[in-house]
């Protein structure tokens, strides 16, 4: 039992940009379509504010901005994924999400050196699944805002 | 373990005692001679070391059995009470205090208290001289004397006569092994041996516990016997099962070291109980009797009640909270349909849940007791440090507030009372010069008024100078001299409360560490309150703190700016008016209007929000007159939407700190809505 949950990594597959993203299962609360999204000033960029979420007002982070990749206008297929990192829950902009996967730990790779600055840190690993290549994020350093307030 | 499940009442009940020593050993520290208070605080004392005992925490247990025993010296008047003493056994109630924290924040409550004990022991040793005032003094001299305390009377007079008839005292430890299944049979077993050889005067714990099996592996037994040390314990060692024996020779002297421990333990017990009738009928005055009956009364309340996790009430005021929103959101739909059926229901519904919040509110009220019977003990022991004399009052500590409310109020308050202690109160010989009691009074008081809460903290001290706070505030770049010229009184006074000020000359550690009063006021303005100083030179300053009564539901002007909601407290609102372009005026880059005669600095939302401008702005401009303290703001939004009453979020961890939002709420059409916080637009 113990060794499959080792092996073995569920994660929810999201894309951003035609690329396809995965977090890890056990961090992710819930998938919600996009709702009113309350604008909240003088935060970073990426805060695009806050929305209702069944009563707890959850905080949104556009993971296109987060990502230094161009923003776009959200559609029908746009999904907000509520991440809970340690005492911290917010939403996930991302253009869709729908697949839940298990990739076998000894397939995922440590991030290449030459993937773009910006994302650099925000990658756990790389995972590459018949052909499918699968990018890890990393939530702790996107949802990490002691760098950005020191700047 | 299965005693996991007893934890949290364990240290619920521990905290509740540890208050109860405190508040007792101030009163005796007016009272030195009251028995009556004296026995409280070794019950409260007595049930801790049981209970800790019970859970398994021995270091809290043994700590609390030396200070029991310090205290039953004084119950059997062996002991004087001195402030000498009474520093020992606070200091053993930090320790405890301590150990209960750390066991409540998930550690061992282990703790490093051998100091203590060893003061504790001093003391104890020190009651031995027993016509001595000074028991500091006795405790040197009290090595030679011969005990009167650990074993009663009776006791010791026979173990005195055995002593003359030859009999050797001995005191044996003996251990049984851990597997030990029936440890009531070896026990016996034991016994049967001692009776053989002597006379069994005393074991720890009692035959009775002992035959319950009422110990862990170890007890003890003290017998008199004219066999030989070596051969008691040879004799005991046969009894299968019994792993350790150690056999002492008494001396008298030694008593009281050696084994006061365990004999007092069981003494404790039965002491308590009959000791109580006599001390009642022989109580100095009718005061201890009153005081009987108001714990009898207590009792009887207290079996009315029952203890709730504070948890469970936070989440019934989510799920209310809730119920809240789609009230809202009924009202709005059955305004919208005007369909009377659902009208009526509706309004019945708000009704009833009206009262719901009100008791649910009420629920989550707690007496600002709860942080006020921390500050006498505080209060002293600051006098002591400082060398003043000061009487602390409490006056209206069952005013009631909001829980979330108590949680923040502690530490500023902690501070206010340091700093009326530290600078406001003057030295006994200050204040004998200035025609003053050598003891100064701090009056600390909570009253309702409206929907706030008042506390305030009044001392009769020095007062503050005007020109000295001034004069600093100038040196510091606070203000400017000209601006100095203009202030009031009372804006003089409230220039303490900002950042980089602290106008004691000397920097004590008791306050005045630089982190200043604009902590107070920051954590109070957070909490949606207000303080206000008052102050007399030479008579006193009052530092008044206006609290709302509850934080989680509040009234909100919700007002509009584009095509954004926002929701302004109702508290901080003065009124609200429509002006024209005509009549903004403009001062130093600054518009302002002229409002009732009042010169009123305007604050565009739409800028400070960065709102995006999709509309046409008008001629006219619906303003908001909102007031921090003294000073006066006019919000400009694009329209007003109506009053609500509305639940009260945070933005959760990830945003904190957003300038000028105090967090947001739910609209009955789903939709978050910020929540202005004036005060951090009123500069």
């Amino acid at each position: 039992m113990a060794e499959m949950l080792v092996s073995d990594l569920k994660v929810i597959v999201f894309q951003l940009n035609d690329k396809e993203y995965a977090v890890p299962v056990e961090q992710v609360k819930s998938i919600e379509k996009i709702m009113h999204i309350t604008r909240v000033p003088h935060t970073y960029s990426f805060v695009k504010g806050v929305m209702n979420l069944r009563g707890v007002v959850t905080p949104l982070i556009d993971l296109r901005v987060r990502f230094g990749l161009e923003e776009q206008a959200y559609s029908e297929s746009t999904r907000v994924i509520i991440v809970s990192v340690e005492d911290k829950e917010v939403g996930l902009i991302v253009d869709g999400a729908n697949d839940v996967i298990d990739i076998p730990s000894s397939m995922i790779e440590p991030p290449p050196v030459i993937v773009g600055i910006t994302a650099e840190g925000f990658i756990n690993g790389v995972a590459n699944l018949d052909k499918r290549l699968l990018i890890v994020i990393d939530l702790v350093n996107i949802l990490e805002t002691d760098e950005i307030n020191a700047l | 373990m299965e005693l996991n499940q007893y934890l949290e009442v364990f240290i619920e009940e521990s905290k509740e005692h540890l208050q109860a020593c405190n508040e007792q050993l101030l009163e005796l520290e007016k009272n030195p001679d009251d028995l009556m208070i004296i026995n409280e605080i070794f019950r409260s004392a007595h049930t801790l070391k049981g209970m800790s005992a019970t859970m398994g925490y021995e270091d809290l247990a043994s700590l609390t059995h030396q200070m029991e025993n310090v205290l039953d010296a004084i119950r059997n008047s062996r002991l004087k009470t001195t402030p000498e003493i009474l520093d020992v056994i606070f200091m053993a109630v930090d320790h405890l205090e301590d150990m209960v924290q750390s066991i409540a924040a998930g550690g061992d409550g282990k703790k490093n208290v051998t100091e203590t004990v060893e003061k504790l022991k001093l003391i104890e040793k020190g009651e031995l001289v027993v016509t001595s005032a000074k028991p500091e003094v006795a405790a040197t001299t009290a090595v030679d004397t011969p005990i009167l305390s650990n074993y009663d009377e009776f006791e010791l007079t026979v173990l005195k006569q055995s002593k003359e008839q030859g009999f050797g005292v001995y005191e044996i430890a003996i251990a049984l092994r851990e597997d030990c299944l029936l440890k009531a049979a070896r026990v016996y077993m034991v016994f049967e041996v001692l009776e053989k050889i002597g006379e069994v005067i005393k074991s720890s714990p009692s035959v009775d516990q002992l035959e319950e099996e009422q110990f862990d592996q170890e007890f003890s037994v003290t017998i008199v016997s004219k066999e030989n040390p070596e051969d008691i314990k040879g004799m005991i060692m046969k009894v299968s099962e019994v792993v350790k024996t150690e056999v002492k020779s008494l001396e008298f002297s030694e008593l009281s070291n050696v084994t006061e421990l365990e004999v007092h333990s069981i003494n404790d017990n039965s002491e308590v109980q009959s000791d109580d009738p006599s001390l009642i009928s022989s109580a100095p005055a009718d005061r201890p009797q009153v005081e009987e009956k108001k714990n009898n009364g207590k009792q009887n309340n207290s079996n009315k009640t029952i203890r709730v996790n504070i948890e469970r009430l936070d989440i019934l005021m989510n799920l209310f909270e809730e119920l809240v929103i789609d009230r809202g959101r009924l009202e709005q739909i059955s305004k919208d349909l005007e369909n009377t059926e659902l009208t009526e229901t509706v309004e019945r519904m708000s009704r009833i849940s009206g009262d719901l919040q009100n008791i649910i509110l009420n629920m989550r009220m707690v007496q600002v007791e709860t942080v006020f019977n921390r500050f006498p003990r505080m209060v002293r022991q600051l006098a002591r440090d400082l060398n003043k004399k000061i009487n602390l009052e409490i006056v209206g500590a069952e005013t009631e507030l909001d829980r979330t409310v108590i949680d923040e109020i502690g530490d500023p308050l902690v501070h206010l009372l340091r700093n009326s202690v530290d600078h406001g109160i003057e030295s006994p010989e200050e204040r004998r010069t200035k025609g003053k009691y050598e003891e100064g009074t701090v009056v600390l008081r909570a009253f309702h008024s409206g929907n706030h809460v008042f506390i305030e903290i009044e001392d009769d001290g020095a007062g503050i100078s005007k020109e000295k706070v001034l004069k600093k505030a100038i040196s510091k770049g606070i203000i400017t001299e000209q601006a100095a010229a203009g202030f009031t009184d009372k804006q003089a006074y409230e220039l303490i409360l900002s950042s980089g000020f602290s106008t004691a000359e000397k920097i004590s550690d008791i306050s005045g560490r630089g982190v200043g009063l604009d902590v107070v006021k920051n954590t109070i303005e957070s909490l949606g309150g207000t303080i206000s100083i008052d102050s007399k030179e030479n008579k006193g300053t009052i530092f008044s703190i206006q609290l709302p009564l509850t934080l989680s539901i509040i009234s909100v002007m919700l007002v509009e700016i584009q095509k954004e909601k926002f929701a302004i407290p109702l508290s901080s609102i003065i009124e609200t008016a429509i002006i024209k372009d005509s009549e903004i005026m403009n001062a130093h880059n600054q518009k302002v209007i002229d409002f009732r005669g009042k010169v009123v600095p305007l604050v565009f939302l739409k800028d400070i929000f960065e709102v995006p401008s999709e509309l046409v702005e008008d001629h006219f401009h619906s303003v908001i007159i909102v007031r921090k303290g003294d000073k006066m703001a006019g919000l400009i939004v694009d329209s007003f939407i109506g009053q609500q009453e509305v639940v009260l979020k945070s933005l959760g961890n990830y945003l904190t700190n957003v300038f000028a939002i105090s967090g947001a709420t739910i609209l009955g059409d789903g939709q978050a809505a910020l929540i202005v916080d004036c005060n951090a637009l009123i500069k």
